[in-house]
């Protein structure tokens, strides 16, 4: 009896503490956020005082007007948004048309290619930075979006991940039933690959999205004129222009940062299962 | 499988064409680059070792080496072994609105590196009436000018690091402790195992793929930090927070020094090729000797 109660008390002591652990953790995630509600809805007047404003205020639509009034936020929101889906629908088609060569298909040097492919994975982006902006330079793409979406295409971890799923997915009888009804190799993607593999395309889009979408060195380089510049790289300078006035640099970082907070939000389950199988399989 | 070797070698052909004119030949060309002294407009002359023995030569480099690893380490290292204990809180059958909290402290991971860094600007600002420093503040220290500080700067751009991916790397943790098998940790329970030996004997030899994983990607991304410094630190770049490739870019598309800082880039290839290898030998040890040690 006595023991009993006393492993009650370790495990409800043990509790709190986990319950503690949790929701400090949980606050110090969020409480960023907040603070930049605070200050993207308050005057800079009270922002700049000491100790500064501590609850939301009024002036959401104000500081967001003063946001546009400095750089082209909707232009920024465009861009990205044409960068982002470009890359992902190119990238998931190119990605499950190699995959579903090297899971399904014979061809010379097979796991040569596909070595090579891992090895990719392996080379710091930055190594080719340099050479690839004169490449861009000569193409004439220097702040055209071309620039950042056609090298966005190149994702190794793309194939070896559809690879793997359209390996263990998609039964070789299958593939062979399609061959002996004379079906050709693309239709045979088209047809019955690609719609058998509608979650592997909802993981990795995800990711290449996400990444695309918050992606800054490359197109900071590339982008050049302001007209060109991605959300990212339209915060920088808005950041790097107005240091003092922290009312709009926040509600201009609220709006580049809440539609992807509001999707996430919605698809939490699915998103958080998208990133960690993504990465776990990587 | 088809016997037809051209669909297969059709359908890879884009990736290799791509990755031809945007990967391999700008990496390649890197290594050339490395030995001439261009400005990128002029003729490019042959200067052999020369761009080495500058960038080894300048004391930025080997500052900028130097931040890289203190805050690649700060910023890291107590996020993996933080990570392992909020994982395994999350994983635990005692709490309840685990899907709240892990949406919590997940979302900082959905933020743009650009977004974190403003915002931990404004947090971090040099003012007295920044956040932290009205802390510092009421709690009787002085204000700190965070971009300008030796430590400041760096503790800055740390946290970011560790506020990002904290919440990702305890994912990553908690899906490897959901594939232990639960008869494991029945037999610790059995045994009267307590939470630590629980964890020191099951959680952590179990979950040495995932440690190894996490491990993997914070170092490569540690020794690849660029934004966090560039958007806190501004256009001066200064010396308290550069990092290898904001020296690189700063190299490169500030000063037009192209020659150097390919003579970096591919420094930093060897570098994190090095690093990786040491990795894979230091990881290996993991729960290895805890596993000899600890009980059937």
């Amino acid at each position: 009896m006595e023991g009993g109660t006393k492993v009650k008390k370790t495990q409800s002591f043990g509790k709190i503490m986990l319950y503690v652990t949790l929701i400090i953790a949980s606050l110090l995630a969020v409480f960023p956020f907040y603070w930049m509600f605070v200050m993207a809805t308050n005057p800079s007047h009270l922002i700049n005082q000491t100790p500064p404003v501590v609850i939301p205020g009024t002036e959401l639509v104000r500081n967001f007007q003063n946001v546009m009034a400095n750089v082209d936020f909707f232009g920024a929101f465009k861009n990205s948004f044409i960068v982002s889906i470009s890359v992902t629908i190119g990238t998931l088609f190119l990605c499950s048309l190699a995959g579903f060569a090297f899971a399904k298909l014979d061809f010379p040097w097979k796991k040569f290619w596909f070595a090579a492919i891992l090895v990719t994975m392996m080379v710091p982006p930055q190594l080719g930075l340099i050479p690839q902006y004169f490449i861009i330079t000569e193409l004439g793409w220097l702040s055209d979006l071309r620039a950042v979406i056609v090298p966005g295409l190149i994702n190794a971890f793309g194939i070896f991940w559809m690879r793997q799923y359209i390996k263990d997915s998609i039964p070789d009888a299958l593939i062979e039933a399609g061959k002996i009804d004379g079906c050709s190799t693309f239709r045979m993607y088209w047809n019955v690959v690609v719609p058998a593999i509608a979650p592997a395309f909802a993981t990795l889009g995800i990711i290449v999205f996400m990444n695309v979408w918050n992606d800054f060195l490359w197109p900071l380089v590339v982008l050049q004129d302001s007209a060109s510049h991605t959300l990212q790289v339209a915060l920088r300078s808005l950041n790097d222009s107005y240091v003092n006035d922290y009312g709009m640099i926040m509600s201009g970082t609220l709006w580049a940062t809440a539609p992807l907070i509001a999707i996430f939000l919605l698809f939490n389950r699915f998103f958080i299962n998208s990133l960690t199988q993504g990465a776990v399989k990587g | 499988m088809y016997k037809d070797k051209w669909p297969g070698l059709l359908f890879i052909s884009p990736f290799f064409l791509l990755f031809a004119v945007f990967g391999l030949i700008p990496m390649l060309f890197s290594f050339y680059l490395a030995f001439f002294s261009w400005n990128g407009l002029g003729p490019m002359t042959f200067t052999g070792i020369e761009n080495f023995r500058l960038v080894l030569e300048d004391a930025l480099f080997w500052k900028s080496l130097s931040n890289t690893f203190i805050i690649g380490v700060m910023g890291t290292l107590p996020q993996l072994i933080i990570g392992i204990f909020l994982a395994y809180a999350l994983n635990s059958t005692l709490i309840r609105f685990r899907n709240v909290f892990r949406v919590a402290v997940f979302i900082p991971y959905v933020t743009s590196i650009v977004a974190v860094a403003v915002i931990f600007g404004v947090l971090f600002s040099n003012q007295t009436h920044g956040l932290v420093n009205s802390i510092l503040i009421g709690l009787g220290y002085d204000a700190v000018s965070f971009t300008t500080s030796e430590w400041g700067a760096k503790i800055a751009i740390s946290l970011m690091i560790f506020w990002r991916w904290i919440g990702y790397n305890t994912l990553i943790y908690l899906a490897g402790m959901q594939s232990i098998p639960k008869e494991l940790y029945e037999a610790a329970k059995m045994d009267g195992a307590s939470i630590w030996s629980e964890l020191r004997y099951v959680v952590i030899p179990m979950l040495k793929p995932f440690i190894i994983f996490t491990v993997f990607t914070a170092t490569i991304g540690a020794l690849q930090v660029f934004t966090e410094p560039l958007v806190f630190l501004g256009r001066s770049l200064r010396e308290e927070g550069i990092t290898i490739v904001a020296y690189l870019y700063r190299d490169a598309f500030m000063n037009n020094f192209f020659g150097t800082a390919s003579a970096t880039a591919v420094m930093l290839f060897i570098l994190i090729m090095v690093i990786t290898c040491v990795n894979l030998l230091l990881t290996n040890q993991i729960g290895r000797s805890k596993w000899k040690g600890g009980p059937k």
